[in-house]
């Protein structure tokens, strides 16, 4: 399989989505063009498979000129590790894998106590060994600044010193789309292509483009649990405590985390399509109605990025 | 569906915050979950009404502060358009971030708050936003309800505005009188000012024509990386990725390249919707031509007929930006210029412009921070570039300070839209 066999391709009518598809090849080729090292930060869900996608476009005919990393927390969904593999093999990818359970098991970093605390914080010193261990100079990741307002903030091109840390108060400025790239040895920069997309932009453009992706994010019957108004995933880490009772419930997932802090949301939606027409009637966030890794403080997201989350 | 980029400026008591939560909310891209945490927020924070402000600064040090520090980025749609809303903090130490947000605009909102009228943040903004070279301008005279509706009010302001505008070179002004605490006049009509007889503030940014003209200019196509798959089934390719910058890209069109010379013909285009007959800004194309020739990332592709200047001495309008040194003659740096990097000498520093006086201070040895003057640069490599006043693209740049990796300067080349008295004062 090659790369050109990607298609269809965005109307004219969306005009608005193909400038959009234009500023990120823009910023994947600059990248390309002056970092040595890069890597593609892949999850395996939707905003990682439109970010792959657009890097794909950005240097055909030819391969991907760097690996795609994913941070396993040995929480996923068992269906995006499947879309993972899939992936890489359709496309002949290098993949490359850091394990919060090697971490783990090797005592680089410390289990908490408990199956169902969400390993979102434990992700952070596992990325950075990753990224150390790679030496990669540049790092892409798919967060969108209308996920949260901490990233509302963040630049497309995000300095990372040593410690992988955000420094929100010393951000450089970044004009017109001249980028600056220069970084010290030990510093890398996170990338973010998609900065100006919405959620609705990425389902259009997977719409239009027909992008795969894991069969989780759309309607399917699944045994969920209700917890403070959420629906949580029966799995071997997630069990119901006392009072939480077990339905079965026709749900898709809008975002996809950590197996214990991901919620699903009740839906219909079997098709992209259909997808746009939830997202443009529902009056709940993305990331308000399906992780419980943001409720915990006014500033959950801005803390974590400060760590080195991405 | 096209795209449109907005940039405001103000401080909360402009009631800016207020403005963009309505057109937040009225657009309805505002969720009632993000509206509740505000609303809690709100509460929590002392005051009793609902503080929009807490949905833009999005960082614990501006919530903290009541003041935005940096550049929030906001998404707004209608039928017909998606906006990208650059939320720019006005104070003076922050005239960075604002320049950030600021310099991809294509429409600039000027809050103004009718009791106070056209006050120096309010000059400061809409001098920027013409040094950047934004087209539309659009006085947005709040706080109409504070002041009784009253039209002599709104009048006023909206006749010193136009002065500065039109000393500013700035052509394409409209003004609005609202209230975004009430709403009037911001996604509905005002029932409260019925001797309005324009547009809502919404119906208007529908209207504003988007990158107008960039097909008009000369082609200008910087190469931006060097496709060459080595793979077996594309042996021999090799094609040119970049992003047009103005003008027309067509199949069979006849380019120079610079600033290494030699002209060629485009064979085929790659744009990211396919192979295509023609291309415009801003395009993200994959170029082939028809000649062996010798091109790498930092190339410029021109239209023959209307070529850039190639020259390693340029005059510029620069804004400091860096808080650590001082701009100064002799000082070397990193320019970065479309996709070329070189180095960049200060050979003499001619003014410092008065953003408030709208005077040129000849007698100068450096810039601070957040100051903007006039620089000459000597530059290690041929420049490919044209006046900013012309082209957006092509004439800017940023300066990096080598020792510290930062961005110290955003550089905008040729003369300002409009000349700086040089008078003293």
């Amino acid at each position: 399989m090659t790369t050109e066999t990607i298609s269809p391709h965005l109307r004219p009518e969306s005009k608005h989505l193909r400038d959009l598809e234009s500023e990120s090849l823009h910023i994947i080729r600059e990248v390309v063009a002056e970092f040595d090292r890069p890597g593609l930060l892949f999850s395996g869900g939707k905003d990682s498979a439109v970010l792959l996608h657009l890097a794909l476009k950005a240097v055909r005919p030819a391969r991907l000129p760097f690996p795609i990393v994913h941070i396993d927390t040995g929480h996923n969904f068992p269906e995006l590790l499947r879309f993972r593999d899939r992936t890489v093999e359709r496309l002949s990818l290098d993949l490359v894998v850091g394990s919060v359970d090697d971490a783990i098991a090797t005592g680089r970093i410390l289990a908490p106590a408990g199956a169902d605390i969400s390993r979102n914080r434990l992700q952070t010193p596992v990325l950075l060994e990753t990224i150390l261990k790679g030496r990669y100079t540049a790092v892409f990741g798919g967060a969108r600044r209308d996920e949260e307002r901490a990233r509302a903030k963040e630049r497309v091109y995000s300095l990372r010193d040593e410690f992988g840390q955000w420094n929100p108060r010393n951000q450089r400025p970044e004009v017109w789309n001249l980028y600056n790239g220069c970084i010290n040895p030990g510093q890398h920069m996170r990338v973010f292509p998609i900065s100006n997309w919405t959620e609705l932009d990425v389902w259009r453009y997977i719409a239009e483009e027909q992008i795969e992706l894991p069969e989780i994010y759309y309607a399917h019957e699944r045994r969920v649990f209700e917890r403070d108004g959420m629906l949580m995933t029966l799995s071997p880490l997630m069990q119901p405590r006392p009072g939480e009772t077990v339905i079965t419930r026709a749900v898709r997932y809008r975002t996809v985390g950590d197996m214990t802090s991901t919620a699903a949301v009740a839906s219909e939606a079997r098709t992209p399509e259909d997808v746009i027409s939830e997202t443009l009637t529902t009056r709940i966030s993305e990331r308000g109605e399906t992780r419980a890794d943001d409720r915990s403080t006014d500033a959950a997201m801005e803390d974590r990025k400060r760590e080195g989350y991405f | 569906m096209d795209l449109l980029h907005i940039a405001t400026a103000g401080s909360v008591d402009d009631g800016k915050s207020t403005l963009i939560g309505r057109l937040l909310f009225d657009s309805k891209s505002l969720d009632d979950d993000v509206l509740a945490a505000v609303e809690e927020a709100s509460r929590r924070h002392h005051g009793d009404y609902v503080n929009l402000a807490l949905v833009t600064d999005g960082l614990r040090a501006e919530r903290e502060q009541g003041i935005t520090i940096d550049v929030a980025y906001r998404y707004f749609s209608t039928e017909t358009r998606k906006f990208i809303l650059a939320d720019t903090p006005g104070h003076v130490q922050y005239t960075r971030n604002m320049v950030t947000g600021a310099s991809t605009a294509e429409v600039a909102l000027v809050i103004v708050d009718a009791r106070n009228g056209v006050v120096e943040q309010s000059r400061r903004h809409a001098v920027i936003a013409s040094l950047l070279g934004i087209d539309h301008v659009i006085v947005c005279v709040n706080k109409m309800d504070m002041v009784g509706y009253d039209e002599g009010v709104y009048d006023a302001i909206r006749a010193e505005f136009a002065e500065l505008m039109a000393q500013i070179g700035v052509h394409d002004l409209a003004s609005i009188p609202m209230s975004a605490l009430h709403g009037d006049n911001v996604v509905e009509p005002s029932a409260n000012m019925p001797w309005y007889d324009g547009e809502p503030l919404l119906r208007l940014l529908e209207q504003v024509p988007v990158r107008q003209g960039l097909d008009d200019l000369p082609l200008r196509l910087p190469v931006q990386y060097v496709v060459r798959p080595h793979r077996a089934e594309h042996h021999d390719y090799r094609g040119y990725a970049g992003s047009i910058a103005s003008g027309v890209l067509r199949l069979g069109q006849r380019v120079r390249v610079l600033p290494a010379g030699g002209e060629s013909v485009i064979t085929a285009i790659e744009a990211p919707w396919g192979s295509v007959e023609e291309a415009s800004a801003p395009d993200a194309v994959t170029v082939r031509i028809a000649d062996d020739l010798d091109i790498n990332r930092g190339e410029m592709l021109c239209a023959v007929d209307d070529l850039p200047q190639t020259t390693q001495e340029i005059e510029a309008v620069v804004c400091w930006m860096d808080e650590r040194s001082k701009l100064g003659s002799g000082d070397v740096y990193r320019i970065k210029h479309t996709t070329r990097s070189a180095k960049a000498m200060v050979t003499a520093v001619n003014a410092r412009f008065s953003i408030a006086s709208l005077c040129g201070e000849p007698d100068v040895s450096s810039l601070d921070l957040n100051e903007i003057g006039q620089v000459s640069l000597k530059i290690s490599v041929p420049l490919v570039c044209d006046d900013y006043s012309r082209n957006r693209v092509s004439g800017s740049f940023i300066l990096i300070d080598e020792a510290t990796n930062a961005t110290v300067a955003a550089g905008m080349i040729g003369d300002p839209r409009f000349s700086f008295d040089r008078s003293e004062h």
